[in-house]
């Protein structure tokens, strides 16, 4: 008990006086909690608008308008034919192309339907999703709103069945994303530190040879490992309790639930981080080669981790994969706790995978740490 | 088991995928011995630091530091044992005094209390005990070094290649410094790649190429050079050694300092007949004179 003290102190002491470490633990996770959450959105604003009107009648100017009053379109000035359009978005300074064609108020006024055309860049395949859901509400609006001023139409022919759907947001509810997203980037946050540091740190002393002089002590393999990790586990809990103060004072994330709650799973998982961590030094030389395999695990796990992208979206196969994945763990369960007010009870199936989790890499790290070759 | 041998070697083997490190090593150091092994850089010397520090596995034999042996009481040997790699393996980012103490209290002792051991070599970098161990000169390192594997009071000394990169006067400061620890009864197993440090061992073992070549005091090892041996110069010492590399009773000849150490195929050589040919080949200012082998030239006489 004693020896591992007395390493943990000189890790400490170590962290403590590299210079080009200490802002990489403490001042870039705020950096990034600051600077990601703001950049981390889903929402796509100043969308630029190109129109290419062939009818020039006061039902496509009305339509026009209907983009322009949107915040979320930035209308162009029009062009004069098709042509125009296409070059303006092979440039790239146009990325909706809306072409409205000859004769669409008297189609509208005689068939009661018209045909529209929207030529969007999906070169960002997400953001022209997100354009096109933009683009097919507003033209909603403009056909309601369009029945809505010729009744005689509607009153004569046929009434029109509409069904209204009012969303509510629960547990979330004017959307905001920073809600969504600021406590899933604390979990990228303590996830990294403890990767990264605990990956690169034994191995360092396997590049300065500090390791072969330690192990021609009586320092056991087990004191050796829980006196070089134990630091790394603090400082784990110190980034996600600077990371909480940020999301509570700056983004005004709600804590719901318990704080106990949250830093009893962290404890666990930081477990699972720190295991992996030891495992990819066990397997690297230089910390060179640990870092690329820690950046893979971690590229990998963030991305599987239903952060960014639902894990309900992607293909069967890769849901399994994700089961593998204890980052995804954290991030539901960061959110549940936060946004939702879980208790104890309702983690408790990611609190037993993550502890089985634990076993498991730290087992395996263990084993694989050898003091003799 | 009680015997005098303090480090026992048997037939030990290690090869790293096709290259043989190590072929049937045997020796043994008695306890209080200064023990040298010499050879060059790849010889194998560190191979066997590492097997006799418990860091490595052999392929096979058995080695055994007090009685103990490697394989299955590693656990003992790394408590009385003290080692020090030839590389500077201690942290450079703590300072003298934090290095020191950190490896006195993993073993479980205190500076204070094993501060005679160390006394000797520990005063010359006390001054600079707040100074980080990175920024130590090469001699400074190296006491530190020293001072660190002799903090927990070891009985056996390995010391891996201590004065490579080494300046000449920390050199032979280092050597003193061993005498005097060999006086408190530490028995020590030393490499070294400089032949002329060989003669201030008790004995040695002379390492080429994973085996060893000859094992005895520095005197016998040195009167084991079978015929009479001669230094010469010349005005062009390139000109000279090429020379007698092609003359006809040459058994060898190599550069040695500023000579070069030359013996015939006859026990002595006919002088004058060795002069005339030197000059019939162009070379000026000829000097012959009769010298005393060195352990060098042992080494390079028994080179197969």
């Amino acid at each position: 008990m004693k020896t591992v003290f007395y390493i943990v102190r000189k890790e400490f002491k170590q962290i403590f006086r590299n210079r080009g470490m200490l802002p990489i633990i403490f001042v870039m996770p705020m950096i990034q909690l600051l600077v990601l959450s703001n950049a981390a959105t889903y929402e796509i604003k100043n969308i630029t608008l190109g129109v290419v009107d062939h009818d020039r009648t006061s039902t496509s100017r009305a339509l026009v308008n209907h983009f322009a009053a949107s915040s979320y379109f930035k209308l162009q000035p029009h062009f004069e034919a098709t042509n125009a359009a296409q070059t303006a978005m092979q440039e790239g300074n146009v990325s909706v192309v809306l072409e409205i064609p000859r004769n669409f108020e008297r189609a509208i006024g005689k068939e009661q339907q018209a045909a529209l055309g929207v030529t969007i860049d999906a070169i960002d395949g997400a953001a022209a999703g997100v354009e096109q859901v933009y683009i097919t509400q507003i033209i909603q609006r403009f056909d309601r709103d369009l029945q809505r001023n010729t009744p005689w139409k509607l009153s004569t022919l046929k009434p029109v069945e509409t069904i209204e759907t009012i969303p509510l947001f629960w547990y979330n509810e004017t959307l905001n994303y920073k809600t969504f997203m600021v406590p899933g980037i604390l979990v990228l946050l303590v996830t990294m530190i403890g990767l990264f540091l605990s990956g690169m740190n034994i191995v360092r002393e396997k590049e300065l040879g500090t390791l072969e002089q330690i192990n021609v002590t009586p320092i056991k393999k087990s004191q050796f490992i829980v006196g070089k990790l134990f630091p790394f586990w603090i400082l784990g809990l110190v980034v996600l309790s600077i990371g909480l103060i940020i999301a509570r004072w700056v983004f005004q994330v709600p804590i719901l639930g318990s704080l106990l709650t949250l830093y009893l799973f962290t404890t666990i998982y930081l477990l699972v981080v720190l295991g992996i961590g030891l495992l990819i030094s066990n397997f690297t030389e230089t910390q060179q080669q640990a870092m690329f395999i820690a950046w893979f695990f971690a590229v990998v796990f963030i991305l599987m981790s239903g952060l960014f992208t639902p894990i309900e979206s992607m293909p069967q196969w890769a849901q399994y994969l994700t089961y593998l994945n204890p980052v995804k763990y954290f991030v539901e369960v960061m959110r549940m706790v936060l946004l939702k007010g879980a208790s104890m009870v309702d983690i408790l199936p990611q609190l037993g995978k993550t502890f089985a989790y634990a076993v498991v890499v730290n087992g395996l790290a263990t084993w694989s740490y050898r003091k003799t070759q | 088991m009680q015997n005098n041998w303090d480090i026992q070697v048997r037939q030990i083997s290690k090869s790293y995928q096709k290259v043989k490190a190590l072929e049937g090593i045997s020796f043994e150091v008695a306890s209080g011995e200064l023990f040298g092994l010499i050879g060059p850089d790849g010889a194998g010397k560190t191979t066997l630091f590492r097997i006799l520090t418990t860091l490595l596995l052999a392929d096979q034999g058995e080695a055994s530091v007090q009685g103990n042996d490697v394989v299955a009481h590693y656990k003992t040997i790394r408590r009385s044992v003290g080692y020090m790699p030839g590389r500077f393996s201690l942290y450079h980012d703590l300072t003298v005094e934090e290095n020191l103490r950190f490896f006195a209290t993993i073993f479980g002792t205190t500076i204070e209390e094993n501060y005679h051991l160390i006394k000797d070599i520990y005063a010359q970098i006390e001054p600079f005990k707040k100074r980080r161990a990175g920024n130590l000169s090469g001699g400074m390192k190296q006491k530190l070094a020293l001072s660190c594997a002799l903090i927990h009071k070891p009985k056996v000394l390995f010391l891996d290649e201590p004065t490579t990169g080494v300046d000449p006067v920390s050199r032979k400061e280092f050597w003193e410094m061993l005498k005097k620890l060999q006086e408190k009864g530490i028995t020590i197993l030393v490499s070294t790649p400089y032949m002329d440090e060989a003669a201030l061992c008790d004995r040695i073992a002379l390492i080429q190429g994973g085996k060893i070549l000859s094992i005895d005091t520095p005197k016998a090892i040195q009167s084991q050079f079978p015929r009479k041996l001669y230094a010469l110069s010349a005005h062009n010492r390139y000109l000279l050694l090429e020379a007698l590399k092609s003359y006809e009773n040459t058994k060898s000849a190599f550069p040695f300092g500023a000579f070069v150490h030359y013996s015939d195929q006859k026990d002595s050589a006919d002088l004058d007949v060795l002069k005339t040919y030197l000059e019939s080949k162009g070379l000026q200012d000829i000097h012959i004179v009769e010298t005393v082998p060195s352990i060098e030239d042992t080494f390079m006489e028994l080179v197969p």
